[in-house]
């Protein structure tokens, strides 16, 4: 392609990429390193129907100038990345001293807010993608060899988990895994103890959003491998079993790899989605056993604080995450790409 | 057949004047955005009555979340939020709100004064309902097993041990514990019931770190232990739920849900008539409530024209009409501040808290990221993961973290 028409081929999408992208990114960049001004604090009498006291209120008049002049707030650098809320550098300093050994260094760090969300969406990430490959693979294989009449139906059950929105799909879930909602009562049933509640115990609360996230995740994966599996050549299985491969061997040999660039493209895209877990929580009221970090995105954000900083900073640290967590499986597309041409 | 037809008609005519005389003529648009608890429900669907301009109302219980934003455009998206003594503050610390002085001398004259909410020497809400926590209990089962009401929290644990022992009920104590925003208000109850400050005199600096912080989380994990072990997911909602199924005996309760709390479906006899309300609880020996008083009321943005302004003040007078609690559901709704109410049964409970001195929900500037920031940290205490110093001390720190950034620290 000759450089002008690729330049025009390219123009709009680059343009869209600009203004919806790179442009909101940089915006919430410039977020994160300022801070509203300080308020100017006097002491006022308030009267509600339960009496009159003199408190603490903002003067308005002496902060209106402040943010007339600078309306983007005060610049703080790096201060917002490098408090308790998120990075914690002084509070990393002193756990480190006081810790024994680290062992105890990594449980105390559970205590700072974005540590606690790192590790559980770490956990989530790390334990969801794995399993939900397999298993969407293992359904995809399955489904591949029942009768063409059953497909249509077997696919559509199989494809429900990802019609119900997560939000919805998990409030359910919440109620059914009560203690009085039915597989609540189910498990206590089954492990033989009246108090046994999947909610209260920080445990069973991650085993119950990883099932969650699985169960919410196979359609997706087992839709994409289906699709691909419909293109393995029929030759090669052939040719494999005159030559008497056996059909682990098959699977092995012939079909994952494939289904390599599709197996590359689910994990990109769930790594993605998983790092970014977000409504199994909210569902789950789970916030005092595993926040995430949409999670204290969305908590900063909501409410009547509104610590548009903190959230912020949160976003830039997610997509920093986010970058570290993708960097081996692109260098790996890129590498091939490289090696094909 | 005559007779009906007549009788209709003059239905209809009797139905026309009572419209015509509750009439209510604007002249710009109205548009409220608010909680959706029924008293509020009433009063958004009586601002709606007015003629003349488009009304609009968006009563959502995430009305935080879009009040700010609603109304920080130029000109405003809502002209009036409907607001509690909480969620006023972030009106007020953006400055979205205008006083009403003016409007109400030219339109008030049927407010009386304690409704006014004045910050400086200006009006800035206009408040119509009062609200508390307190307790809530079934009559029968303390009856039958010979136990008095409980007015302070120790002899709320000590009933709860013989109820439990009784065989009555397994966890008969309910609370809003859900971790957040609800946790954090019990604590708030119960710190302020042992005589705690949140702050150091009239400024921003943190004094959750005390001995009355301590007993208070104390308190609280005592309490936890005769609830159903998924507390920190129960919400009013949730906890009002297993009142209602029999499962509750003794709870601190909003006075604005316990008025409607066994009117829904499938409440058992045993729960209805067994329901009573009982003002607020103190603890420690205290002679302060563990609770906080709260208003509910009305404000008119600051970024919009004169007329729209006017407008919404009209549109909200004639919804807080004191007309509106002839009727009995509507009376029954909240603690009215209009004129003319009388308590009904349901009131008991917040009159009581009123009576009992107990302490308003402070309007501070700061207090609601002190709020998250106890709402946030609670629960690894209340799990058994924590001490309390810890805590307190985790407390005060993600306080100055999320205070420095909003500039008050």
């Amino acid at each position: 392609m000759k450089h002008k028409t690729f330049f025009w081929f390219i123009l709009p999408t680059f343009l869209a990429m600009l203004i919806f992208i790179f442009l909101p990114i940089i915006s919430v960049v410039l977020q994160s390193v300022h801070t509203p001004h300080e308020n100017v604090l006097i002491t006022v009498e308030n009267c509600d129907p339960f009496g009159c006291k003199k408190v603490t209120s903002i003067d308005h008049e002496a902060t209106k100038n402040l943010n007339q002049s600078k309306p983007l707030g005060k610049f703080v650098g790096l201060d917002i990345y490098f408090d308790r809320g998120h990075l914690a550098i002084e509070n990393l300093k002193l756990i480190w001293e006081n810790s024994e050994n680290i062992f105890s260094f990594v449980q105390s760090l559970g205590d700072l807010p974005f540590y606690k969300a790192v590790f559980f969406t770490l956990t989530f990430t790390f334990t969801v993608t794995p399993i939900m490959l397999l298993l969407g693979l293992l359904i995809a294989l399955g489904v591949n060899s029942i009768s063409k009449k059953l497909r249509g139906i077997v696919i559509f059950v199989s494809l429900l988990p990802m019609i119900v929105t997560p939000l919805i799909g998990s409030i359910i879930l919440f109620w059914m895994i009560d203690s009085r909602g039915i597989i609540g009562n189910l498990i206590q049933w089954l492990f033989d103890d009246p108090n046994l509640s999947l909610k209260a115990s920080t445990t069973l609360t991650w085993i119950m959003l990883i099932v969650y996230g699985v169960w919410h995740a196979i359609p997706f994966s087992f839709i994409v491998f289906y699709a691909g599996l419909q293109t393995v050549p029929k030759d090669q299985l052939e040719s494999a079993k005159i030559d008497g491969a056996n059909k682990f061997e098959e699977v092995i040999y012939i079909i994952i790899p494939h289904l390599m660039p599709l197996i590359t493209f689910v994990t990109l895209m769930q790594l993605m989605d998983n790092f970014r877990v977000f409504e199994p929580i909210v569902g789950f009221s789970a916030e005092a056993h595993a926040t995430s970090l949409s999670w204290i995105i969305f908590n900063d954000l909501g409410g009547e604080t509104r610590q548009l900083s903190a959230a912020a900073t949160s976003s830039i640290l997610t997509i920093i995450g986010v970058i570290i967590l993708l960097s081996p499986v692109l260098l790996r597309t890129w590498k091939d790409f490289k090696f094909k041409k | 057949m005559n007779l009906i037809k007549y009788t209709f008609l003059i239905t209809s005519f009797l139905f026309f004047l009572i419209i015509n005389s509750f009439a209510c003529e604007i002249k710009a648009r109205v548009s409220v955005v608010g909680n959706e608890f029924p008293a509020i429900q009433t009063v958004g669907a009586g601002a709606k009555k007015c003629k003349g301009a488009e009304v609009k109302t968006n009563l959502t219980a995430d009305h935080q979340k879009i009040n700010v934003a609603g109304m920080s455009s130029e000109p405003a998206e809502y002209t009036s939020a409907i607001v509690a003594n909480t969620s006023i503050v972030a009106l007020l610390n953006n400055d979205l709100i205008r006083p009403l002085d003016d409007l109400i001398k030219k339109h008030g004259s049927k407010l009386k004064k304690n409704q006014l909410i004045t910050i400086n020497g200006k009006v800035m809400a206009v408040a119509f309902m009062a609200n508390a926590q307190h307790l809530v209990y079934r009559k029968d089962v303390l009856e039958k097993l010979n136990i008095s009401v409980p007015k302070t929290y120790e002899e709320m644990l000590a009933a709860a041990k013989k109820i439990r022992e009784s065989g009555l009920a397994k966890n008969p104590v309910g609370g809003a514990y859900k971790a957040g925003w609800n946790l954090a208000q019990e604590f708030n109850n119960m710190f302020i019931g042992y005589g705690g400050k949140h702050f150091k005199g009239n400024t921003p600096e943190p004094n959750v770190n005390s001995d009355a912080g301590k007993k208070a989380l104390n308190m609280m994990k005592s309490l936890s232990e005769y609830m159903n072990p998924d507390f920190l997911t129960h919400d009013s909602n949730a906890t009002n739920a297993e009142f209602r199924a029999g499962n509750v005996i003794l709870m601190n309760m909003w006075g604005s849900r316990a008025a409607t709390l066994t009117d829904a479906d499938g409440v058992s006899d045993a729960v209805k008539k067994g329901m009573d309300i009982a003002g607020p609880m103190t603890v420690g020996g205290g002679n302060i409530p563990a609770s906080t008083l709260f208003w509910d009321g009305w404000t008119v943005a600051k970024k919009i024209s004169d007329a729209e302004a006017e407008a919404t003040f009209i549109a909200m007078m004639n919804a807080i009409d004191p007309s509106i609690i002839k009727d009995d559901k509507v009376r029954k709704q909240a603690v009215w501040l209009l004129d003319g109410y009388t308590p009904t049964d349901a009131a008991r409970g917040v009159f009581a808290a009123a009576k009992m001195n107990t302490t308003p929900y402070p309007m501070l500037p700061y207090a609601g990221l002190m709020h998250s920031a106890i709402g946030a940290e609670i629960a690894d205490f209340m799990q058994g993961k924590e001490n309390a110093k810890k805590t307190l001390s985790d407390i005060e720190d993600a306080y100055r973290a999320a205070a420095k950034e909003k500039g008050f620290l």
